[in-house]
């Protein structure tokens, strides 16, 4: 296992055990990113955190890990404030960036640009997002939340609910599980089901696969992850709002669930949660944010070299 | 008596057994376009042969390379070049699909980067032989009607 110099683009770079290593080293990153315990670890390096379209937590996040173990940030938060309005390529802008930095952080909105920008500089590229793309720091800091709020990943059985269709998040997600052998329900409406190849590689994979158009019983569920329903995949505002009615986790539904069943979501919600369910200690969505920093530290620490 | 459809070349090569429709694409996978106005090309399309109805592209005074002639397994798998000297078939193979095609198809995902102003090729990774599947390496989106999508 060497993480020193890697990039980190898509969670299907890395193995099982590559994964659990990562997540232990999280583990330890705890006290320090709960500003408990003080870090120099990082200090002297610099993070460049290249933002070519606004995300707020996924920077923000970024930004708090790689100060908390003492190193600098430099970079922008949206693409107003760069070159590449004036035209540059962003091969030009991630080789401009490189020069300044010992670790690069991006979220662009074009599918394949950070594997793009992995090719063109020397340092390492974390992607923070790539349009419909991938998003493995999302992917990983979902898998940690599992395995602290659960104990283990493997022996759950997680549903994923809502928009399973658009999105490589939550395809990528469902490989992840597949690959710690989870047993996964897929419920959402039919215009959102997950694709097929999706569904067929996580069987091929051995994991045990249910898709459902609705949510009925939830009885079985240790984990519920639930997504965001884009109204801009309705062209029918009506239809739109009776769809994303027949999704809303609230009481009723949690009341036919298992009393330590947790709830999950990416974040930012919409109306996918009734704000009841914020008080119950089976919403996780809240500590799943936290979960983002020390996972972040873990990786910068590992890609440059820091922690083995 | 054997009926002749395209005249014997003296030197040059001859690819046969092109999936029908495709000669034209073929040339223009191999780049042969008017940059070799020096050479002859014949193109024979649908000549019923012993094995069904088949392309037939010459290229006189030019052997091709077999890194540029796998590129033509990508829309006419069953091709098989003859490499002619004075007359003489020297040299005879089949096509085969290499393991990554690199500037040759266009992906299909206007959002993928490749696809931008990018200083970059496309590429694709070959997920399958047979049938034929290709995965863009940026975006990973599966090219889904590969010969339309050829630059
Ligand atoms: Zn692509």
């Amino acid at each position: 296992m060497k993480f020193e110099g890697r990039d980190v683009i898509s969670i299907r770079d890395f193995s099982k055990e590559e994964i659990l290593h990562i997540l232990d080293v999280a583990e330890e990153m705890i006290p320090i990113a709960k500003g408990e315990k003080k870090s120099s670890l990082l200090n002297g390096y610099i993070m460049a955190s290249l933002f070519f379209e606004p995300s707020t937590r996924t920077r923000l996040s970024f930004e708090a890990a790689m100060k908390r173990l003492g190193g600098g940030v430099i970079g922008f938060a949206q693409p107003g404030t760069t070159s590449m309005q004036k035209g540059e390529t962003l091969a030009d802008t991630i080789r401009t960036a490189e020069s300044y930095c010992d670790v690069i952080v991006m979220r662009h909105p074009q599918e394949g640009s950070a594997r793009m920008a992995a090719q063109f500089a020397s340092v390492p590229v974390i992607n923070g997002g790539d349009g419909a793309g991938h998003h493995p720091t999302q992917c990983l800091l979902d898998l940690f939340t599992i395995r602290r709020e659960k104990g283990n990943i493997e022996g759950n059985t997680v549903a994923l609910l809502g928009d399973l269709k658009y999105g490589r998040t939550v395809h990528s997600l469902a490989y992840a599980l597949a690959l710690f052998g989870v047993d996964m329900i897929f419920i959402s409406p039919k215009e959102l089901q997950m694709p097929k190849e999706v569904v067929e590689e996580c069987r091929e994979m051995g994991a045990n696969i249910e898709v459902k158009n609705r949510i009925e019983d939830l009885g079985n569920v240790d984990v519920l992850y639930v997504t965001r329903i884009q109204r801009e995949r309705f062209p029918d505002p009506g239809e739109y709002k009776k769809v994303a009615g027949s999704y809303r986790i609230d009481m009723d539904i949690l009341k036919k669930a298992k009393e330590d069943m947790i709830i999950m979501h990416p974040l930012p919600r919409v109306d996918e949660i009734s704000p009841e369910v914020d008080e119950t200690k089976n919403a996780v969505y809240f500590k799943q944010t936290f979960n983002g920093v020390p996972v972040r530290m873990a990786l910068l620490a590992l890609v440059l070299g820091v922690v083995k | 008596m054997k009926e002749l459809k395209v005249q014997p070349i003296k030197n040059g090569t001859v690819i046969d057994h092109i999936t029908p429709g495709n000669a034209l694409k073929v040339l223009k996978i191999l780049g042969i376009t008017e940059k070799y106005a020096d050479s002859v090309i014949s193109i024979a399309m649908n000549v019923v042969g012993k094995r069904g109805v088949k392309d037939i592209v010459k290229v006189e005074n030019r052997e091709i390379d077999p890194k540029e002639v796998n590129k033509i397994a990508l829309i006419a798998p069953n091709a098989t070049i003859n490499i002619i000297r004075n007359y003489e078939v020297v040299e005879k193979y089949k096509v085969s699909i290499p393991d990554e095609i690199v500037g040759i198809v266009k992906c299909a995902n206007p959002n993928c980067i490749s696809n931008g102003k990018e200083p970059i090729e496309t590429k694709f990774i070959v997920k399958s032989r047979n049938p034929l599947r290709i995965k863009c390496y940026y975006c990973e989106r599966e090219a889904e009607d590969i010969a339309s999508q050829i630059i």
